[in-house]
């Protein structure tokens, strides 16, 4: 075995076991936090950066070991980090949808109301729609 | 020799993690926490999954990672679409 598998082989372990912790705390978060809205940080922050470790374990082991650059692995990383602030964000607002109502939350300063209570927000703007190209 | 140890580890990590989200699956206390669940129990597969390819040293399953990553935010986004509008393509 040269240096350099030697050195790769402690780096991959290092991440999986990083990984898995993380992983670990997410899901055990998701179980034990008080609130749901608390609830919803624990996955989506610590599971997805587990997931993304052991990802990028994968990739650094199929380059080392088997001598193969695969992309596949970065892929899917990039697509869950991109994913999980969406998902995040769907999931907050059907909670909010669910259990709060408009004088639970805060003023938002900004002269509209909070798009999931304001009754008149529709999800495209009306000049939008009817601003097409020429035909 | 120490990789195969840290690949156990990992193994554990991610199927204790898939045990939670199952029990979080079928006792929570509104359908919000099952949604989340279900969303963390997809990323908690596709490490699995990932880490049965470093295990096999075959590059076959990443397709299959890839494409389990895209069906499962698309069914999240779904489900809490179906949550907030009662339909889910308007």
């Amino acid at each position: 075995m040269t240096g350099v598998e030697q050195i790769a082989e402690y780096v991959i372990a290092g991440l999986l076991v990083f990984g898995g912790i993380f992983a670990v705390i997410g899901s055990f978060g998701l179980l034990k936090l008080p609130q749901m809205m608390q609830r919803l940080h624990a996955p989506t922050k610590a599971a997805t950066l587990g997931v993304g470790s052991a990802l990028i374990a994968s990739m650094i082991y199929f380059l080392v070991f088997e001598g193969k650059i695969s992309w596949h692995e970065l892929l899917i990383t990039l697509f869950l980090f991109l994913t999980a602030p969406i998902t995040a964000t769907f999931i907050a607002k059907a909670q909010m949808h669910r259990t709060l109502t408009k004088d639970d939350v805060p003023p938002t300063g900004v002269g509209t109301e909070w798009a999931t209570f304001d009754p008149n927000v529709t999800s495209v703007d009306p000049y939008l729609l009817n601003d097409r190209d020429p035909v | 020799m120490i990789l195969t140890y840290a690949l156990d580890f990992a193994f554990l990590c991610f199927g204790l993690g898939l045990a939670m989200n199952l029990y979080r699956v079928f006792v929570a206390p509104g359908v919000t926490d099952r949604i989340l669940a279900l969303d963390t129990m997809v990323i908690n597969v596709i490490a699995l999954i990932v880490l049965y390819g470093m295990r096999t040293g075959s590059g076959i399953n990443f397709e299959a990672a890839l494409l389990f990553a895209m069906t499962g935010f698309v069914s999240t986004v779904a489900y809490c679409k179906f949550i907030l509008r009662g339909d889910i393509i308007e």
